[in-house]
């Protein structure tokens, strides 16, 4: 279980890394895509919990040890959310940039009637 | 009728491709399926009312696999009422208030009731991220139907935020998943207390869970995102909003801490209790603070659901049952009296061109049936008899009493000065001030009879929100009584 230690690490820093972006960053393109970050982040968290060291895919052998498949299961569901969510927060960015031209949250506040 | 609970999620995601594949060729025809598929899903909604007042609760393991493995579905007698509010709500918003008709907001309507009574319904708490995940994207989609930069970001922040949170929520079903190797709702709350529950995996959980539907409720410091979002949005859309899209989630909340983590988790963790407190007393007062300064009407309800939601969590906190049933009871007062006060600042702007509290000004003389409405439902929110906002302030009081949290008691009093204040400004404004200065009728009305026939139904569903409230309030014991044996089940 050494590598998966190193996993929760970086699972932690994609979370900061992600918000720190969704937070900070003036243009609302990288927020869409540290909204992804910090989605990652969290995919890796379950990926990481269902780790078994030389663990095997559960339907392809007989005997274990068996990667924990549920997690897998749930996080391929989770990265579709995050598809539909990304796809929905583009196209309002595209919706933005078509009125003012520009990504930035800042002009287009101030642009605002 | 064994498949009575997937039906009520399948039909309106079903339903909500019949406005995608006919809404441009046919549209009357798409409007009368949808309509069909919403007045459908009442009729189911009350199937499982009376399935649940007959038989006792219902689940279902979709798939029909055994329950340890299969996705749960359960309706007890809590989660069939909100499952009819959610279809109630949405049939008759959308009959009466709809001012947008194309097929898109049909189909987002469609699919924001699946989320929600999937919510309500699920018995897994996974599927509960899906769910909320489902609703959310119907949410933020439906804002940005207004035209305009203002509603492309609000719901754009609407969307980040509510990713967040959702996803903070995800990351506290991953830890609930660690700690126990499972993730249905009756086999947690077993396991969690083997577990033992000051495991830090399982206060982690329950952090990452309560602030994830706490965006969702818009629980101070987290609501930021709600008076921009609804006073973004079309009135049909922050009418719907208001009355479901913070009620559902805060069903689950309660869901979640009481039939998950039980009231024994709130004894053994003291901290995670207080938090709770803190977090009422600070949506109570920053929502109460925030709603007197508000000049735009939808800002200033926004913020009274954050004051109200601060109640919810209250409830809560104290985990009596009198107290849980207070809370629940505090939702459906909310939802109702949102749903009707958001209706009526459609029929505002759209007949006076009203939409802060100034403009407000002499129209209890020129729409006087919609101004006693909002006044009666004002009264709900302050928390005045005969209406159900007392009723379920009452059962907090009383709670908070019995449990000696004098904090809570003196909270709830000044909560209740805070939103007289703010309904008093409204009100002194429909009925007090002299006739605006320069606002005039927009439907050039002798009578008030020209007025555009949607105008006419969403005062009648003004009204009857109004009277809802009143109705509810005088049946509310007869609504905690039902509440009873589930409250007192999970406690």
């Amino acid at each position: 279980m050494v590598g998966s230690r190193g996993a929760y690490v970086v699972y932690a820093l994609l979370v900061g890394i992600g918000l720190f972006v969704l937070v900070d960053d003036d243009n609302l393109v990288k927020k869409v895509v540290g909204l992804n970050v910090f989605q990652t982040g969290v995919f890796l968290f379950f990926i990481t919990a269902a780790f078994r060291a030389d663990g095997r895919a559960p339907l392809l052998s007989a005997t274990g040890p068996f990667v924990n498949p549920l997690p897998h299961v749930l996080i391929l569901t989770a990265i579709v959310v995050g598809v539909s969510v990304t796809a929905v927060a583009l196209a309002l960015v595209v919706r933005l940039y078509d009125e003012h031209g520009t990504f930035s949250e800042r002009a287009i506040r101030e642009a605002r009637p | 009728m064994s498949h009575l609970l997937p039906l009520l999620v399948t039909v309106p995601i079903v339903g909500a491709l019949v406005p995608v594949v006919l809404g441009a060729r046919r549209p009357v025809l798409s409007r009368r399926l949808t309509a069909g598929v919403l007045v459908g899903q009442v009729g189911l909604a009350v199937a499982v009312l009376v399935a649940v007042a007959t038989t006792g609760p219902r689940t279902y393991v979709v798939g029909g696999l055994p329950a340890a493995v299969g996705i749960g579905l359960r309706a007890d007698a809590v989660s069939s009422v909100f499952v009819l509010l959610v279809a109630v709500a949405a049939a008759a918003l959308s009959l009466t208030v709809r001012t947008d008709t194309t097929g898109p907001t049909d189909s987002l309507w469609l699919l924001f009731v699946a989320g929600l009574t999937g919510i309500a319904v699920t018995a897994d708490v996974f599927n509960l991220y899906v769910f909320l995940e489902i609703s959310g994207l119907a949410a933020y989609a439906l804002v940005a139907g207004r035209r305009g930069t203002r509603a492309a970001l609000a719901a754009f922040h609407y969307l980040v935020v509510g990713t967040i949170g959702a996803t903070l929520y995800l990351l506290g079903v991953g830890y609930l998943y660690v700690a126990t190797g499972t993730l249905a709702m009756a086999d947690l709350r077993v396991a969690l207390a083997a577990v033992g529950y000051d495991s830090p995996l399982v206060v982690t959980a329950f952090v990452l869970v309560t602030v994830g539907l706490g965006v969702k409720l818009a629980l101070f410091p987290l609501q930021a995102w709600k008076p921009d979002a609804y006073a973004a949005a079309t009135p049909d859309v922050s009418a719907l909003l208001a009355t479901l899209g913070s009620t559902v989630p805060g069903y689950a909340l309660v869901r979640l801490v009481f039939d998950v983590f039980t009231a024994s988790f709130l004894d053994a963790v003291p901290l995670v209790r207080g938090s709770l407190l803190v977090v009422g007393v600070a949506s109570v007062a920053a929502g109460g603070f925030l709603a007197l300064r508000q000049s735009d009407v939808r800002r200033l309800l926004a913020y009274s659901s954050v004051l109200q939601m601060g109640l919810v969590v209250f409830g809560i906190a104290i985990a009596t049952p009198a107290a849980v049933t207070a809370a629940l009871v505090l939702l459906v007062a909310n939802a109702v009296a949102k749903g009707g006060l958001y209706a009526a600042t459609g029929v505002f702007a759209e007949r006076f061109d009203a939409t802060t509290v100034d403009s407000y000004a002499g129209l209890g003389r020129d729409a006087p049936l919609t101004a006693a409405a909002v006044g009666v439902a004002l009264v709900s929110l302050v928390g005045l008899p005969p209406t159900v906002g007392f009723a379920g302030k009452w059962y907090l009081a009383v709670a908070a009493v019995d449990a000696r949290a004098w904090v809570v008691v003196v909270v709830v009093l000044l909560s209740t000065l805070l939103s007289l204040a703010y309904a008093g400004r409204v009100v002194e404004r429909l009925y007090l001030a002299p006739a605006g200065h320069g606002v005039e009728p927009v439907a050039a009305d002798g009578g008030g009879h020209a007025a555009v026939p949607s105008g006419d139904r969403a005062v009648a569903f003004v009204v009857v929100a109004a009277l809802a409230t009143v109705l509810v309030g005088l049946g509310s014991t007869a609504l905690a009584a039902w509440f009873a044996p589930v409250v007192e089940g999970w406690l």
